[in-house]
């Protein structure tokens, strides 16, 4: 296995630099480095002189990909591209444009993206596993058919309307929870309840319904009839056979988003005023942040390739005939 | 019985209980979604929210209200806007009185108060200070026993593990003194620091451009400490135009007479700043601890930034260092009747602490105010209905559910403008011939900026008539102000004038019914716009809608701001919105958006319709030297009067602001110049906890109602699953 994990990482190497490179186009392709100095240094009174020694303080002063002035290999390293690029390989993320330590923010802006992204992934697989079971008990029952009927109307409902609904019946109407804020440590908690339950309930339709089939398909096979045969429960069945047999399927779309946790919602944070990860990025592409933007995108990246590996490996321990060689 | 059935009881039991302990009576608070700590209930806390977070708090280079929400109550210019006074009046804030320029001619003899601008050469500012202000607690400051500096030659070690200002225990203070004005003002000549304001004072204070440039050179010279170049001491390097002259006493020299210079040294930009401060925070490893001026202020303000956590907070402590400083006794009459008076004289500031949390979408930050969270508000587009109504006269006023809550509406009218520029390069709109000027007139009286206001912003702005907005000097009101060429004036009321009268305009400019007479195709413009994306629809399609009126074609060219950017500094563009807002109190600061050296295209100025009047030109240097007599009034009347003929912009409007303030807040005036308003606020702690608590009492039944409604869902299944289980199998 280790050998296995060891090629997945070197695959990994030409992907990242893809990804960044691919960053790196599109960032220029809408923003200048003048456009990224003149957004820095203020809207009004800029002057051309203040934008070339911008430009020359960040590093942005270099051509982009192909330095045709230097020579040899320097053609290529006396580039923005390279400059901003190389030291992510080793996780030294540098600084944003205007001057903060990105690893830093990251580090400080991770907790509370995981106070909302950690509860919300674990009570929903808990709720969604366990309502798709129960559908699948029921099956051929009013029960079933309502069940999924409630999944498409759930599913079909915007994310943002369970947020703003859900602020205010819960905040506004019933005065349960504060609409919005954060706060560290335990008094956290009356901060993160609604956007977990938002995140929980938001999810339910479309998880329900596909975790519903993967359990649909299982139980109709035989060893699900030789388990019954044998008298066990039906409980017993669903949550020790079936279940566990299903399991790969899940297992293809949970793990891997399990790094991802740390970015963090955009939406969830933006309105419920969590300080995470989920605006870093989209705040630093709104302020031409390229620092910040290549950090994220690389970070992202790399959290999306453990998160393969990660299912890869789970595929092993769910299933024994699973070799990773 | 399976032994999960058996569970099922228990596992109800166990939801029953924390749904028990989730909703059973409140201790000692009585609000649940309070986002606050309890125990700050009844204190003296202001409670405001941001929406951006601010970029950079170092007063050499922040320019945008945002930044200016804070820094504007950390440091202290020499100056200030008198907080109730119209029109605005500077007073000293530090100084000790407004200096009297003293004019020079070209061979430093003095000159006459009373001199004409054509034989002054110079002015000579010269401010004194006050004696005892103290910088707030820092460690910049902080010395051991024998008065050596703590902080000041930091190893590596010593930061190890550091990322706030705050790991630094020990703090300490200093006075204040002339050296540190001086200071600030070299600073704003460093080209490393990219003040913007250092083109504007590179034309006026003497040695400013040389001073740079000496800097920059002695900088480079240095050798580098961790790949980047090392403190220099500012104060070192002389500027011949600025000038410690004493302890408290300091001089600035600037080419020729420019009274708004005093303007510019009301701003934060003119703050004083600690030489100690600057080489504390230049040290190598704290800036890559992001331990920054641009994070951590240093000034001798009523407040201080004691959490700059811009991604969810930051909070303001009183100065426990302030200086004396009291609520203004002066102010209009009707400040006596709205009780801005009542303070008169009264030690500032008031509140203790103010508490700004990040808000970045409109509705929590709106809900959150009428629940008492916020003391003070601005009314979005989509509540505003729900918070106010015009009177048949046109009064804003309160709706009763509003008034109930004991809230209360603060409107202005802010010194900036909106316009739709035309590129006076353009070959079809711009230009200065009769032709075009009709072209533009027409187009003017076609855009009904009364109807924009309507739709689009409430009925929140003036349709304006000018470059001047109300409340700066020149302005004048009523119909003697009006645009003669796009309004009338009827029964005393501005109107617009008909369509018919803007379709004769276009048939006289060669586009009858709006086709080109020469050639017979339809006119086509175009209008260039950063505004993209679903919201900036309904706009461009007014927008499209008043063209019609004329027959004219306007093809909209939205981009993003970046390429709108680019074609403005081209000219390639044709018509375009864009506004200004007022850094200072005088017509010059909006008549210089028309002046023609300051065009964009070519002078990479302010002037984006790239108006270029030699009259008017000379009229303006004539007028920005001058005070504010009748003479410079006329002046003004006789510029404006050039540009509503030449029509260079569609006026657009001034906007008005609407802020809501929750009844506990007192003292509440728009003062558009004045930033360091919050000293000057009063709340009433009491009124707000009693208000909170009326306002926020938690409903729980519908809780007790969801439980009951999952136990009759959970029942039947139940019942059905026990049923199923005990089927047989034959």
């Amino acid at each position: 296995m280790i050998a296995y994990i060891i090629r997945r990482i070197l695959y990994a190497i030409p992907i990242l630099i893809g990804v960044n490179l691919l960053t790196f186009v599109l960032f220029f392709l809408v923003n200048s480095p003048n456009d990224m100095a003149r957004f820095h240094l203020g809207m009004k009174r800029v002057t051309p002189q203040a934008i070339a020694e911008w430009k020359a303080e960040h590093g942005y002063d270099a051509p982009l990909l192909y330095n045709s002035a230097a020579s040899g290999v320097k053609k290529l390293t006396q580039t923005i591209f390279f400059q901003h690029s190389v030291k992510l390989f080793v996780f030294d993320f540098g600084g944003s444009d205007d001057g903060r330590d990105i690893g830093y923010d990251i580090r400080q802006r991770m907790w509370p993206s995981l106070a909302i992204q950690l509860p919300t992934f674990v009570v929903g697989l808990a709720v969604y596993i366990s309502v798709a079971l129960m559908m699948v008990f029921f099956r051929g029952t009013y029960l079933d058919t309502g069940g999924v009927v409630l999944a498409v109307v759930l599913m079909s409902i915007s994310m943002l309307f369970y947020v703003i609904g859900g602020q205010y019946l819960f905040s506004k109407v019933l005065r349960l929870v504060p609409i919005s804020g954060y706060d560290s440590g335990l008094s956290a908690i009356k901060f993160v309840i609604l956007p977990i339950a938002i995140g929980v309930i938001s999810g339910v339709g479309s998880s329900v319904r596909l975790y519903r089939t993967f359990f649909l398909e299982e139980s109709g096979k035989d060893y699900v009839r030789t388990a019954r045969a044998k008298g066990l429960s039906e409980i017993r069945v669903l949550f020790r056979h079936v279940l566990k047999n299903a399991m790969i399927p899940i297992l293809t779309g949970v793990v891997v988003v399990i790094p991802s946790l740390f970015i963090g919602s955009l939406i969830l944070e933006s309105f419920f005023g969590i300080p995470g990860l989920g605006s870093y990025t989209i705040d630093a592409i709104r302020s031409q942040d390229f620092g910040i933007v290549h950090a994220m995108v690389f970070l992202g990246s790399v959290l999306y390739i453990v998160g393969l590996i990660l299912t890869d490996i789970s595929y092993t321990l769910v299933d024994p005939r699973v070799r990773l060689g | 019985m399976s032994a999960a059935v058996t569970r099922v009881p228990r596992i109800a039991a166990l939801l029953g209980l924390f749904i028990f302990l989730l909703v059973r009576p409140a201790p000692l608070r009585a609000q649940w979604n309070d986002p606050y700590p309890a125990a700050d209930g009844n204190r003296n806390i202001l409670y405001a929210a941001f929406m951006e977070r601010p970029k950079r708090l170092d007063p050499a280079q922040a320019y945008s209200a945002d930044e200016y929400a804070f820094i504007s109550q950390i440091y202290e210019p020499p100056f200030e806007y008198q907080y109730l006074l119209r029109p605005y009046t500077l007073v000293p804030l530090t100084a000790r009185a407004l200096p009297q320029p003293v004019y020079l001619d070209r061979h430093g003899r003095r000159l006459p108060a009373d001199a004409s601008s054509g034989r002054i050469a110079y002015s000579v500012y010269t401010i004194r200070i006050r004696r005892g202000i103290m910088y707030q607690p820092h460690p910049c400051f902080a010395r051991d026993a024998s008065g050596k500096y703590l902080y000041q030659s930091l190893t590596r070690a010593q930061l190890k593990g550091v990322r706030t200002i705050s790991a630094f225990r020990h703090t300490g203070t200093r006075e204040l003194v002339a050296a540190d004005y001086v200071y600030e003002i070299k600073r704003l000549a460093s080209p490393w620091i990219h003040s913007p304001l250092y083109s504007v004072l590179s034309h006026y204070i003497v040695g400013f451009r040389r001073f740079a440039h000496t800097a920059a050179r002695l900088r480079a010279a240095l050798p580098k400490v961790d790949g980047k170049p090392p403190y220099i001491d500012l104060g070192r390097i002389p500027m011949a135009g600025v000038k410690v002259l004493g302890r408290y006493t300091y001089s600035i020299t600037i080419r020729g007479k420019y009274p708004q210079f005093l303007y510019w040294m009301a701003m934060p930009f003119f703050a004083p700043m600690p030489p100690e401060a600057d080489h504390f925070f230049s040290q190598p490893g704290m800036a890559r601890r992001d331990l920054t001026l641009n994070w951590y202020p240093v000034g001798t303000g009523p407040y201080m930034l004691t959490v700059n956590d811009p991604n969810r907070e930051m909070v303001l402590e009183r100065n426990p260092n302030y200086h004396p400083d009291f609520y203004p006794r002066r102010g209009e009459p009707s400040d006596v009747r709205l009780g801005l008076l009542k303070d008169a004289g009264k030690r500032l500031p008031f509140i203790k602490r103010v508490v700004f949390s990040l808000e970045k979408e409109g509705i929590p930050y709106w809900d959150k105010f009428l629940q008492g969270y916020y003391d003070e508000s601005a009314i979005s587009a989509e509540s505003f209905n729900q918070v106010v109504h015009f009177t048949p006269g046109g009064e804003a006023q309160l709706t009763p559910s509003m008034r109930a809550k004991g809230m209360r509406l603060v409107t202005g009218v802010a010194p900036s403008i909106f316009y739709y520029g035309f590129n006076m390069l353009d070959p079809v709109v711009g230009g200065y011939s009769q032709r075009s000027r009709r072209l533009r007139r027409a187009i003017s009286i076609a855009i009904d900026t009364q109807q924009y206001i309507s739709i689009f912003r409430n009925g929140r702005g003036l349709p304006a008539q000018g470059p001047v907005p109300p409340g700066i000097f020149g302005y004048e009101p009523g119909c003697a102000g009006r645009d003669p060429y796009v309004y009338d004036c009827v029964d005393g009321r501005i109107q617009r004038k008909p369509i018919a009268t803007a379709r004769r305009l276009l048939a006289e400019a060669g586009y009858p019914d709006g086709r080109d007479e020469r050639t017979g195709k339809p006119l086509l413009l175009y209008y260039d716009t950063a505004e993209t994306g679903p919201e900036a629809k309904a706009n461009m399609d007014w927008m499209r809608k008043q063209f019609r009126k004329l027959n004219i074609q306007l093809v909209v060219r939205a981009t993003d701001y970046n390429r709108f950017q680019a074609k403005m500094r081209r000219g390639e563009e044709q018509i375009f919105a864009w506004g200004w807002s007022a850094d200072y109190p005088d017509p010059e600061n909006f008549l210089f958006l028309l002046y023609g050296p300051n065009s964009e295209v070519g002078g990479n100025g302010e002037n984006a319709a790239n108006y270029n009047n030699p009259e008017f030109n000379r009229l303006f240097n004539r007028m920005r030297n001058m005070e504010n007599t009748p003479a410079r009034e006329a002046i003004i009347r006789r510029m404006v009067g050039m540009v509503q003929r030449d029509a260079p912009w569609v006026w657009g409007f001034n906007p008005m602001e609407f802020r809501l303030h929750q009844a506990w807040v007192f003292n509440v005036k728009p003062n558009y110049m004045a930033n360091n308003d919050l000293k000057y606020l009063r709340i009433d702690p009491a009124l707000r906890a009693a208000d909170q608590k009326a306002w926020n009492r938690p409903v729980i039944w519908p809780l007790w109602v969801i439980l009951g409604l999952l136990v009759v869902m959970v029942l039947p299944a139940v019942f059905v699953y026990r049923q199923k289980e005990r089927r047989s199998a034959l």
